[in-house]
């Protein structure tokens, strides 16, 4: 006698490891947002292949172009660095938004105060803000290793509190009395940021952002810290019998984490704003998770996949201008070029093997 | 006398395979309504692959199941469970904050969409009335002991109607009064129609209790004997493996110095942090086994955490050579040269998503020759990989492979190697063959004894009291977390250390 | 005016359970799949497009009620997605929940800025307040408490109905016992994925509600910031609740009192602070309250851990 229920059950059989099917995940993630790009175009009333042909040219084509991307890219893959060293010991650092802002901060106020010789000035600025940021994600670490604080809910809940009290500072005692504007009077002219090419804005900070990646992945690969996170980050209870302190790499690696993402916040201070406002990122530090996952984790790859993040969203500012489609769509094509990249992830990792049965009992 | 009913439980052809291994291979096998069959096998035989295809974890590949001759298709515990088929596995899988009650009638629906604890009370006096067990039903779980946890297991597999009763180990966690208690209620329940499956590996266990026994050997089934008396634990182990096998023997070694002294020790239980157990002394010459026995859950992990120093005592000494370690810094442990092989080594043991080789050195990778001025030397990692992989024979003898993708034998195989490369003074280890093939034990066993022979001091916590009395110099008992008596493992008996692992063995005269 | 007479007014009180509302509905809504063993960090994202289905629906059909409908469907249909990501497929349930946050979030506002493009909003009548005949009259506190709109009183009667449920029901024990030990859910014949996947559409469509409650009574119109990081309260919410309705109530009670008062702050010239320093006030409420509840917070035993029916 069948109840005739019907279920249906996925069966997860774990495959043997392919790195060729890992980022092979990766690029249909990336393809798979492109597609959806095309469609939200056609939602917004225009046409998806003129849509496209935009976004490439305002990315990549021409001097302007290329520099603008590239000066976007870098702040994406320092919170893209950020993120990786933080999710290499299961540490959900979402708090690089804040780590970004309070480098920032740290970074305006050096190069606005500091009577030091220009060749002084820019390395203070950078060591303010790596120190700031390191310690705005070490609080959270603090919390998760002395109260055991859910750190998604502790780093999410600092990025609010920054953010006003950012916002605070800049309407009140640090308003730029030139402008009236809410932002930090402009940084003395010693603090810019040198530049490399003559009227575009590529500055000092995407050459950090690179050297940043590189010794990102050699402390990973090569280091004994970096196999204590890798060990931690896997199996705290191995890496604990092991006779690893577990709390001290994970506090460590938090403050890397932020130091990472409050340089990310200097070079936005020092290259392009040359002051501090509360809009100095549009994002970045949401985008630089996209980034760590998009990479799986590897520093190296982190470097196409934070151009990539930066070209679309560079890409859909001009689409807005010109075709009237909504510049929230680098946003949304973030969050499922995420979404996507997990799933195809599990597909990778396991073959699934769809049951479409019925219950049935004997009496 | 043959009866001409169908058997209450026929499973025919049955065949189950996981990935490149076949678990199960055209198993045949049945059970009549009031016979108690053995199903018997060593790790890895195939035995509780067969018993979960039965109650619904797995499907089977091929094969057919039929309960009182009419064919049934088992897709989740759910059917086997209307089916009559109940089943209770080694490790009691209860919720600890949950009542009894709340144990035994979760997933039962209620009247008119409440719970019917009503009922669920008759229910239990019932079974309580027809086999003797029963439990206090507002109880939390947790509080439980595990000879209890598994009672709660087995009162709701009786709850539901059950005709079919798997047990899957179930007396490795009791000790020898539980076990005649569990012998008796079982006994009761196959009188009174029930068919009973026990699976062990415990061969005394097995025909002490069973009508029948069932052998099976690398997913066969090898030979299905009736227990009429006349089967001898030889005779059965030969079938298990096919050969007469290989038994290690405790021997005299060259006992030398104290080794290991610990000295008013006080064990922290975690479970209980203002619970203070009362101190105990146990000193170990180096070249001496030190069997620690006792009903799981009376402290043996603190014990080994605390002697291995990955837990601090709450007060008390511990000195290796009469040098007393400082409790508050692991790594003072290890630079003395003590190695830990935990019982969850599948768990604790290692990183499943780094390689053999970065696995062999977690331990020792931040000091030479693994590694300097902080940075790792790859080169002398993978050496010593290979050399382990050749000496132990770990299969497939790849040093960049993945942890996860060896089997469990050879995970174990590759922990215990990398412990015992170095040279070790005092070595502690928990549940020295738990999930090991015979094969894999008698390789553990002869490397324990190669230790010995080396003059290294060990520790062997276990739960199989036949190890126990195979393999120490001396034997302990851990119960509520301290030593309740120690002596030399010769002169000591079996139903002594039962006692004394139940907390009912006062001292006497004994020193 | 001082601070206390800020608080000591009766209208102070009614916004206080105004704001406790949404709160209590995603709370509610976040205790049922972590009781269950899921953590849904798309909450904050289900919220927004609550609130944004709620305003659309609104706008559209004029029908109040058909809006909030539709909004608690399209939750349902979220939650939905995140059951297939975290409970069929094994995804990581922090990786997917910030996904699906993010993803909605991006979405919304794109639909936003696609449907209202350069048009002026629409105004839409919110929700007017229902008063309850004779507790209406009880003094002070009668005008806070039952002079409220329909969906107050459905999230007072919400938290009995999830207490008796959890603790007196069959599916309550079933929910309670996936949470604590999937294996012994599915040896007690219980369907782990079906639950999971039931609780997590229940979660979803309650943080839809929330949302759109907010937009529909609270608030009366659609922003960007309209849910401002009240989903990842919940989140802290539950854990100060521990995990049971009633303790989750009083916790959101909390807040929303937390949240009426920075509302008022702001706007009362009591103090010098600029007000920014106020909107942060529910956030920094809720990084100490994790700070005092999450070290002895007894979770359900199997929170977060993915459920594998063939682990060997």
């Amino acid at each position: 006698m069948e109840t005739g229920e019907r279920s249906v059950r996925l069966h997860l059989v774990l495959r043997d490891p392919s790195a060729g099917r890992d980022w092979l995940a990766s690029g249909i993630a990336v393809v798979a947002s492109m597609a959806i790009t095309g469609v939200l175009i056609l939602l917004a009333d225009a046409n998806p292949v003129t849509g496209f042909v935009i976004m490439f040219k305002a990315a990549f084509v021409g001097k302007i172009a290329i520099t603008e991307t590239l000066a976007r890219a870098a702040p994406i893959l320092l919170t893209g660095l950020a993120a990786i060293v933080a999710l290499r010991v299961r540490f959900w650092n979402i708090g690089a938004e804040g780590q970004l802002l309070v480098g920032a901060m740290a970074a305006a106020f050096v190069g606005t105060i500091a009577q030091l010789p220009a060749m002084l000035l820019v390395p203070a600025m950078i060591l303010a803000a790596m120190l700031a940021g390191g310690l705005a994600a070490a609080f959270p670490a603090l919390l998760k290793n002395r109260f055991r604080v859910n750190e998604v809910v502790s780093t999410l809940m600092l990025n609010f509190i920054i953010a006003n009290m950012v916002t605070a500072l800049l309407s009140g005692p640090w308003r730029d009395p030139v402008s009236g504007w809410p932002d930090s009077p402009d940084i003395l002219a010693g603090a810019e940021w040198p530049t490399y090419w003559r009227g575009t804005n590529l500055h000092l900070g995407v050459v950090l952002a690179v050297i940043a990646a590189v010794a990102v992945a050699v402390l990973l690969r090569r280091t004994t810290f970096g196999l204590m996170m890798d060990v931690v980050g896997d199996n705290p209870v191995a890496a604990s019998h092991a006779r690893i302190d577990v709390r001290r790499t994970v506090l460590i690696s938090a403050l890397l984490s932020g130091a990472l993402a409050g340089l990310a916040g200097a070079g936005e201070v020092g290259g392009i704003q040359y002051q501090a406002m509360i809009s100095i990122s549009s994002g970045y530090g949401y985008a630089g998770l996209i980034v760590a996952m998009l990479a799986r984790l590897s520093p190296l790859a982190a470097v196409p996949a934070a151009i990539f993040l930066a070209s679309l969203m560079t890409g859909s500012d001009e689409m807005s201008r010109q075709l009237g489609v909504p510049s929230f769509l680098a946003d949304a094509v973030q969050g499922i070029a995420l979404l996507a990249v997990l799933i195809a992830s599990q597909f990778a990792r396991y073959r699934i093997v769809v049951y479409w049965g019925s219950r049935s009992s004997a009496r | 006398m043959r009866s001409i009913e169908p058997p209450l439980l026929d499973l025919s052809g049955i065949t189950k395979r996981f990935g490149p291994v076949t678990a199960n291979d055209n198993v045949d096998f049945q059970l009549r309504r009031g016979e108690i069959v053995g199903l018997l096998g060593e790790n890895g035989a195939g035995k509780t692959t067969l018993m979960n295809i039965v109650f619904g974890l797995y499907r089977p590949d091929e094969g057919s199941i039929a309960i009182d001759g009419r064919a049934v298709d088992i897709r989740s515990t759910a059917d086997a469970m209307s089916c009559g088929v109940g089943m209770v596995h080694q490790h009691a899988h209860v919720v600890g904050r949950h009542t009894v009650l709340e144990n035994v009638i979760a997933g039962l629906p209620g009247r008119r969409g409440f719970q019917d604890r009503a009922t669920a009370i008759r229910r239990l006096e019932e079974i309580r009335a027809s086999c003797g067990l029963h439990l206090p039903q507002e109880r939390l779980a947790e509080e439980l002991a595990v000879g209890e946890k598994q009672r709660l297991d087995i009162i709701r597999a009786l709850f539901r109607m059950t005709r079919v009763l798997i047990l899957d180990e179930p007396t490795s966690v009791l000790t020898p009064e539980e076990s005649a208690g569990l012998f008796d209620a079982i006994r009761a329940l196959a009188k009174n129609g029930m068919g009973v499956v026990l699976i062990s590996h415990k061969l005394d266990d097995v025909r002490a209790i069973t009508d029948r026994v069932v052998v099976m050997r690398r997913g066969k089934v090898a030979a299905s004997v009736d227990n009429n008396g006349r089967l001898s634990n030889s005779h059965l182990a030969t079938l298990m493996c096919g050969h007469e096998p290989e038994k290690v023997a405790r021997r005299a070694s060259q006992k030398g110095d104290p080794r290991l002294r610990l000295t008013g020790l006080v064990l922290s239980d975690q479970r209980r942090p203002n619970h203070r157990a009362p101190p105990f002394d146990l000193s170990i010459l180096s070249g001496e086994i030190v069997g620690v026995a006792g009903v799981s859950g009376n402290g043996q992990v603190g014990l080994a955490e605390t002697i291995a120093g990955l837990r601090a005592a709450m007060a008390g000494t511990i000195s290796i050579e009469e040098k007393v370690i400082n409790m508050s810094n692991p790594r003072s442990f290890s630079r003395s040269g003590i190695a830990y092989i935990p019982e969850d080594r599948i768990g604790a043991g290692f990183a499943g998503r780094l390689t053999l080789a970065e696995n062999a050195v977690i331990s020792r990778f931040r000091s030479r020759p693994f590694s300097r001025y902080g940075l790792l030397d790859r080169r002398a990692i993978m050496n010593f990989a290979i050399g382990l992989i050749e000496q132990y024979d770990i299969r497939p003898p790849s040093p960049t492979t993945r942890m996860t993708m060896f089997s469990g034998g050879n995970q174990q195989k590759a922990i215990v190697a990398r412990e015992i490369a170095f040279p070790l003074r005092v070595l502690v280890i928990a549940q020295p063959t738990r999930g090991l093939d015979i094969a894999a034990t008698s390789f553990v066993h002869r490397q324990l004894m190669g230790l010995k022979d080396q003059g290294c001091a060990i520790v062997m916590i276990s739960d199989d009291l036949e190890e126990l009395f195979q393999l120490s110099d001396r034997l302990a008992v851990i119960c509520d977390g301290t030593i309740v008596m120690e002596g030399t493992t010769e002169l000591m008996t079996v139903a002594e250390v039962g006692l004394a692992m139940s907390g009912a063995w006062k001292p006497g005269n004994a020193a | 005016m001082s601070i206390l007479d800020l608080i000591l007014d009766a209208g102070f009180l009614a916004a206080a359970i105004r704001l406790t509302v949404p709160l209590l509905l995603g709370t509610m809504g976040e205790m049922i799949c972590e009781r269950s063993g899921v953590l849904n960090l798309g909450i904050e994202g289900m919220m927004l497009a609550g609130a944004f289905m709620g305003f659309v629906a609104a706008a559209a059909t004029g029908s109040l009620w058909l809006a909030v409908f539709a909004a608690v469907l399209l939750g349902a249909l979220l939650g939905f997605v995140m059951a297939i990501l975290v409970v069929h497929l094994r995804i990581d349930q922090t990786a997917a929940g910030i996904g699906m946050t993010m993803t909605i979030t991006g979405l919304v506002y794109f639909a936003y800025r696609l449907v209202f493009a350069d048009n002026v909003v629409p105004h839409i009548e919110s929700f007017k307040t229902i008063p309850i005949p004779l507790l209406s009259a009880i003094p002070f506190i009668g005008d806070a408490l039952f002079n409220q709109y329909a969906l107050t009183y459905l999230a007072y009667v919400l938290v009995p109905l999830l207490a008796v449920f959890l603790a007196r029901t069959p599916s309550g024990l079933a929910l309670r016992t996936v949470g604590e030990n999937p294996l012994a859910a599915a040896g007690s014949g219980i369907d782990v994925i079906r639950t999971r996947t039931t609780a997590l559409v229940v979660a979803g469509g309650l943080a839809a509600l929330a949302g759109a409650y907010l937009n529909l009574a609270v608030f009366g119109s659609f922003t960007f910031g309209i849910i401002s990081g009240r989903g990842w309260i919940c989140l802290a919410l539950v854990v100060l609740g521990r995990w049971n309705p009633v303790g989750c109530a009083a916790a959101a009670l909390l807040f929303g009192g937390v949240d009426a008062f920075q509302l008022r702050m702001q706007t009362s010239g009591i103090s010098q602070i600029p007000f920014s320093v106020f909107i942060a006030l529910p956030y920094i409420a809720t990084l100490i309250a994790m700070i005092f509840s999450s070290r002895r917070a007894l979770a359900p035993e199997n929170l977060m851990k993915p459920y594998d029916p063939e682990e060997r």
